[in-house]
């Protein structure tokens, strides 16, 4: 990823900024200039709870550069409470041990590093509910 | 009035036993735990740093002092594993908890006393009157050579505290630092280990600048060691904390919570504000702390806190130390702890 896309998404990966639609109330992540669902221009920009469902995932065993060391891992489709569907890896679990409707939360991660001396890319990435 | 308005910590899930290091080492794990006093450790997972971990654990502090984080006006993050040599740990922080653009950050770093330093610059910066709140955090993923003594207590953690003047949970009524130049540990530009003195790490290093700053903070208090419900020393191992309490008057009664190197490891600029967080987990209102910290070079901390009421109310709104210390932990064997911890070679 380059840096200027990592800065310019840094609202969404660092702290769950959303978009909710001021007409519909539709809630955007990341954040749009238009309401998909209406069209309207204007949002109030909302926090992401960081809590939601597994609605579906997949383990990747055959890591792309970067992320060999890692594998296995999952990245799945979770159902945030306010109702958008985030996609993200999730940490810190045996990947064979995850269920879909599993309760997940977002913590803040390493996702990637431009090599020992490049960048570091920080984003969110979900783990189990157990509470910690 | 100036105190801790809100606190928090993160620990990771990953742990590795005395017994798992020593049998690569062909080392005798009972000594080393009877030695040092330490049965296991953290370790971060291989996505965790000293960012990750200060992030987790001030959203915690944030959660219980129940303020928005645009009252912060500084962020200091403590540590001497900070994931740059140059660029800001405090920025990332700063910038994951919605504190940014109105806010002085800096990144300190004083061996395992750095988390403390935060804390002691933050509470005065808000007692001045130069802003309402003030973030301090202390956090490590420390790392000791394979084979080293330090590899068997090497850990992870992180504790952040909000300083305030109103909603205090913990009253601030002293500080008093000890310093010298000492060298019993260090780590120079661009080495990946630190290394340290052996022996020399114990009586003129740390007790010397504990002892230094305990009896100080007595005199200038005019307090007596069982004037206090609580104390928190610096924890490298469990041995050095516990025989400096009773050196200088104190009980197990008074060290027991704060206690947590023998099932943590020392988290260096998180060890004794861990402890100290433990130990509020645990309080009543009205009970008297007395936390030192001490960090290699050499130096210590120390504060007398007093516990208000307001933390009944607030200390349940977060998880408790013991919690993350506690619950769900998961087991590495030294191989894929050695992978977490970047200790296999690979080609370039």
């Amino acid at each position: 990823m380059n840096i200027p896309r990592h800065w310019r998404e840094t609202p969404e990966r660092y702290r769950l900024e959303a978009a909710k639609c001021r007409k519909c109330g539709k809630i955007a992540f990341p954040a749009r200039l238009i309401c998909p669902d209406c069209g309207h221009k204007e949002f109030e920009k909302i926090n992401l709870s960081g809590k939601g469902k597994l609605l579906t995932y997949t383990i990747i065993r055959t890591a792309p550069e970067g992320f060999e060391d890692i594998a296995p891992y999952a990245v799945g489709i979770v159902e945030m409470e306010e109702g958008v569907s985030v996609m993200g890896q999730v940490t810190d679990c045996d990947p064979e041990e995850l269920k879909t409707g599993d309760t997940l939360v977002t913590k803040f991660r390493r996702m990637s590093e431009e090599g020992k001396t490049g960048l570091i890319m920080y984003s969110y990435k979900f783990v189990p509910d157990i509470g910690v | 009035m100036v105190g801790i308005i809100g606190y928090g910590t993160q620990i990771p899930r990953y742990r590795i036993k005395v017994e798992e290091i020593a049998k690569v080492w062909g080392a005798d794990a009972e000594t080393l735990k009877r030695g040092l006093n330490l049965n296991e450790k953290s370790v971060p997972a291989p996505d965790e740093d000293c960012a990750t971990l200060s992030v987790g654990a001030a959203r915690n502090a944030l959660v219980r002092a129940g303020i928005d984080p645009a009252l912060i006006g500084a962020v200091y993050v403590g540590s001497e594993s900070h994931p740059y040599a140059v660029k800001p740990t405090g920025t990332i922080v700063s910038e994951a908890l919605g504190i940014c653009p109105h806010v002085h950050t800096a990144d300190l770093e004083f061996a395992c006393k750095a988390g403390t330093e935060g804390m002691f610059i933050a509470l005065y910066l808000v007692k001045s009157g130069v802003m309402t709140c003030a973030l301090a955090i202390g956090a490590d993923t420390s790392q000791g050579a394979p084979g080293d003594a330090l590899e068997y207590s090497a850990s992870a953690g992180a504790a952040a505290f909000i300083m305030g003047r109103e909603n205090i949970i913990a009253e601030l009524l002293d500080t008093h630092c000890y310093m010298t130049d000492t060298p019993d540990f260090w780590r120079r530009e661009n080495a990946h280990y630190p290394e340290h003195s052996g022996r020399f790490t114990g009586e003129p290093a740390y007790k010397k600048h504990v002892f230094g700053a305990v009896n100080a903070i007595l005199d200038k208090t005019g307090m007596k060691p069982e004037d206090f419900d609580y104390l928190i020393f610096h924890q490298p191992n469990g041995k050095f904390p516990v025989q400096a309490a009773r050196q200088l008057g104190f009980t197990e009664a008074q060290y027991h919570y704060g206690l947590l190197t023998p099932v943590l490891g020392n988290t260096y600029s998180a060890s004794s504000p861990l402890g100290f967080a433990a130990t509020l987990d645990e309080a009543d209102p009205d009970q008297l702390i007395l936390l030192v910290s001490y960090g290699s070079g050499a130096g210590s901390d120390a504060f007398v806190f007093r516990t208000t009421e307001r933390l009944l109310k607030n200390r349940d709104l977060a998880p408790k130390v013991r919690k993350q210390l506690d619950e769900h932990r998961k087991y590495l064997e030294y191989g894929v702890y050695a992978k977490f911890r970047g200790k296999i070679l690979k080609p370039e």
